[in-house]
Formats: structure tokens, sequence, C-alpha cells
């Protein structure tokens, strides 16, 4: 028998969007993640059914607690209840945190450029706040797209970080829906280009999202002249709305 | 065991009449596949049976469509639990394929376009128990659900029912094809649950 | 966010609409740790069909089916098959002829 799967219970639950909440989870032991980690989370019905789902860590509570934040997914099967059902007290069961390929190391002090599509910029924000807690001078910055203004997650602390000393540099991209004076529209190179780290700083990349967004901006990175190998992926699947 | 959710079900649609234990009834047809997709052209299809001897017979796309078709309706289940109802299919009994060949072997193993296999006995592919298929609900088999033609054993669970269907091997032995080498039940009937190993 | 699909599936990522669509290696990370403590997404693995090497974090995995299909960047070929069925992980590595891992 393994012993990966352990049980955590839920401290704290807040919305981000309509539609993503977070989960605060505390464990009896301690526990570390690393920026764009993520865990597999476990439920169990009443007839034991069970279903496992993936989610990323969105934050970590030293010493023994982390947080994820889960975007309801329409006609989904887990997400729903986690979004909606579970309340502070209850508990579930995880696996990890795991995955040790789609991380930052706050040792790296080269810059990064976070791309981050929809609920993608969940593993992307953990990057940030870690570079935030370890004081690391690399340069890094997030471009967002995102469906529209109240799709954002983390929109709050985005705004302080942005305005905080050094700033955090966001870019948004909206695709449905933007505020008075943005453009609305799919991301595409050319407005993609002139809002990240250029090629020239070589930076480490970090893109998350739909899959049909991750390959499109992967691919237009490369034609760009960015380092293949300083690109690093994580693609949640669907074929996503660009956002 | 793990902890309960008590307000966690899973999902709903699970007591209908027809529904093998631990199924779920669906209104969609959901994608599953363990790869790409490929896309085949029918001019290039080709169906091959392959016996113990070494005797291989062969349809094209044409020789395909001029065997007799039938039309028939059916329940399928999912070993990821999820089931449809009464879906519609048009396509060859595998004992049509089966009149001229000379075979004394028990098993098969089908192979598709893509390198998908399934192993299946003979008792379970001939008496108008399994079909290659090129229509459903009327319509050309899309891509996505195996087109052009795709095998169809509705009694056992769909990992069975290989999309892409190339052809099939005589076997003497039982051997394990692509998820039954993994974990998943060599025989894989849904009433009596035989999911896994 | 999620990796993968959140649609009921047993393994439950991966595609809708055609099929075509797949996650990255990185999703293999929680099954692969029962086997192992280490993380084994950044080992770096050999095709054995084509002879391409790479870290399993950056295979191509297939995840809407009855378990996970990590194939090769490269030529297409599985490289492993893994599954969570029935209470047991599987894990079929007959497509890499090896795993290498950096020691501490």
């Amino acid at each position: 028998m393994s012993r990966t799967w352990r049980t955590a219970d839920v401290v704290e639950a807040r919305f981000e969007t309509a539609t993503a909440r977070t989960l605060a989870l505390q464990f009896p032991e301690p526990v570390s993640s690393i920026g764009g980690q993520h865990v597999d989370i476990r439920l169990t019905a009443p007839d034991g059914y069970t279903a496992v789902r993936s989610y990323s860590v969105a934050g970590t509570l030293p010493p023994t607690g982390l947080e994820i934040t889960v975007e309801e997914l329409e006609d989904g099967e887990v997400s729903p209840y986690l979004v909606r059902d579970l309340t502070v007290g209850d508990q579930v069961e995880m696996r990890g945190p795991v995955g040790g390929w789609f991380v930052w190391q706050p040792s790296d002090t080269s810059p990064v450029q976070l791309i981050g599509g929809g609920s993608g910029v969940v593993p992307l924000m953990a990057m940030v706040r870690s570079h935030r807690a370890a004081g690391s001078t690399a340069p890094m910055q997030l471009l967002y797209s995102v469906r529209g203004p109240s799709s954002i997650i983390y929109r709050g602390e985005l705004e302080k970080l942005e305005a905080s000393s050094p700033p955090l540099p966001v870019e948004y991209v909206y695709t449905r829906e933007a505020p008075a004076g943005e453009p609305v529209g799919r991301l595409s190179p050319a407005t993609l280009m002139p809002r990240i780290l250029p090629p020239e700083a070589d930076p480490a990349v970090f893109i998350c999202g739909a899959t049909g967004f991750v390959e499109a901006v992967a691919a237009w990175l490369v034609d760009a002249g960015y380092t293949e190998g300083r690109i690093k992926t994580e693609r949640y699947g669907g074929t996503g709305d660009g956002s | 065991m793990g902890i309960i959710s008590s307000g966690f079900r899973g999902r709903r649609n699970k007591d209908q009449p027809g529904l093998p234990p631990g199924q779920y009834l669906t209104e969609s047809f959901p994608v599953l596949s363990a790869g790409p997709t490929p896309r085949i052209d029918t001019a290039e299809w080709e169906f091959q049976l392959t016996t113990e001897a070494g005797q291989k017979h062969s349809w094209s796309w044409d020789d395909f469509q001029n065997l007799p078709q039938e039309e028939f309706t059916v329940d399928i289940h999912c070993v990821t639990s999820w089931s449809k109802f009464g879906t519609r299919w048009k396509g060859v009994s595998m004992d049509t394929f089966f009149q001229d060949v000379d075979t004394s072997h028990p098993y098969t193993m089908f192979s598709s376009y893509g390198g998908y296999t399934t192993n299946l006995p003979m008792e379970d592919i001939l008496n108008g128990k399994a079909w290659i298929v090129h229509q459903f609900d009327g319509e050309d088999l899309q891509p996505a659900h195996g087109g052009p033609a795709r095998l169809l054993v509705p009694h056992l669970y769909f990992w069975k029912s290989a999309k892409w269907v190339r052809g099939l091997r005589m076997m003497d032995r039982n051997d394990p094809g692509f998820w039954e080498t993994n974990g998943y039940n060599l025989h894989g009937d849904p009433w009596l649950e035989e999911r896994y190993w | 966010m999620s990796l993968g699909l959140d649609d009921g599936l047993a393994g439950g990522t991966g595609a809708e609409a055609d099929g075509q669509d797949c996650l990255d290696g990185n999703a293999l990370a929680g099954p692969l740790s029962e086997f192992s403590a280490g993380d084994l997404t950044v080992a770096e693995g050999r095709c054995e069909n084509c002879g391409m090497t790479g870290v399993l974090a950056t295979t191509r995995v297939y995840a809407h089916a009855p378990g996970m299909t990590a194939r090769c960047r490269g030529c297409g070929s599985v490289l492993l098959r893994l599954t969570e069925a029935g209470g047991r992980t599987v894990l079929d590595l007959r497509g890499l002829s090896y795993l290498s891992i950096q020691r501490d």
C-alpha cells in the first residue's frame, strides 16, 4: 500500500470571481510547495464512488497549509461540488503537491515571463507569491488573458502588486469584454509581443491555460526567437475560448 | 477507505432501469482517446483479417460498403462509468466477415489505425454480437468517434469497440490488448462489472 | 485551475471536441508519485521507437480515456501507459528505452 494520500481540513473558502473559489487546506503535518505544482484531490461519495481531479496550488500557508483555486466548469462533476457545496470544516483527500518541471524556483535570478489564460493564472500566481515571499530580484511579469474584467481571478491582489515597489507588471488581454478604452479580442502575436519581455532578455517563460491557448502562444514565441528550452507549458485540456 | 463527502454524489442518473451496476446515464457522447485522431481516407482504408495459417482476407472501402448492411439500435456502456441508451448504427456484422474464413482459433486481436489494440474471444464477436460500423445516427461516423469505421461490441465495455479499426488476427490464447495489459479486465462484461484486473 | 476536463471520466482529464486535445507530462506527476517519492516527471526518457530524448513532463499526455497515455513529441509513439483502476496504479513503460534522473 502506498501512503501518498492524506486528509486535509478545509479551513477557509472564498470566491475570487462568480465561478472561481479558493479553498484553504490544512494538514496535520508540514506541507511545502514550489510555485507551479499541483495536487490531486479525491472525493468519495457515500456509495463509495470516487473521483480524482488535479488542481494547481495557488499559494502556501506555511507551515501546514496551502490554497487551491477551483474554476467551476459547466457540467463538471467535481468542480461544482468544490465551488458550491464544500464548506469550511469539511475534509478532502489530497495527493501531492507534485510536479518538478513546471515550477519556478526562488533561487533562479533570471527574468521570468508568466502567460496565463483564464484559470491558467492559478499556478502562475503561486510563482508570483513565491517571488514576493522570497524577496526575489528576478524581473517577473505577467500577461493574463481573460474573458472580461469580472473574470479576473486575484484582481485585488494583482492591483496591489502592480502598485507596490517594485511593481509586478501585469498586462491584461480581454477576449470578450473590456473596460472602456481597452481593446477586445483574441490574443495574437501582434498583441502579445509588445507586452512581454523581449527574446533578447531570454526569459524563462511559463504558459498555462486551455490546450489550444498554450499551443498557440508557445508556437508564436518560438517563431519570434524565444529559446524553446526556456518555455515551459501546462495545458489543462479543453479547446478553450482563447481565455 | 477514504473520507466520505456526504454532499458529493458524482454523476446523477444512476438508478435508471437498463443501467449496469455502477453506471450513470448520459445524453451526450463523450469522446475518449489514447492518442490523436487519425484522419483516414476511405480510398486508402482497408480491413484485413489474418488467420493462424497466415491467410489474409482483405476488404476495401467499396468491398465493405457492398457487404450486407444492418441497421440497429443498442445501449453502450463505457468503463469510465457513462452509459448511453438507444444509439443507432449502420454496419456489417462480424459474421459476414467470417463467412469464408477458415480458422479454429478461439481468440482475436483487433487493431486500429493509430496503434490501438483490443482482444476479443470469438464467442463475443459472432452470432450477431459485433459489427464494423460506419454510420451513427444516420450520418457518416465522425473521426472523433472512430470514423470512417469502428468495431462495435455493445454487450462489452466500450473500450472493446475499437475506433479506426483496420483489422484483426486470430490467436490461440487470449493475449491482452492496449488497456487489458494495463489494469483493465481481459473480458469486460458491464453487467458483471468486469472493469479491472 | 484544473488539469483536464472535469467531466466524470475515471482518468478525469483530457479532451472534448475531437479528441486531439492533450495535456503535458506534468499531469503524470500524481499517479507516478505512487511509485517514487522523487518526482519522475523530471526524469529524461528515450523513445524506443525514434530515439528522441526529453523529460517526461514535456511529453503529450492523452488522459480522456480509461487511463493516461504519454506519447513521444517527435514520433507520436506510446511511451508509457498509466491507469489508476480498481485501487491499483499500473504503469507500462515499454515504449521507453530508458529513464534517467540526476542524483542530488
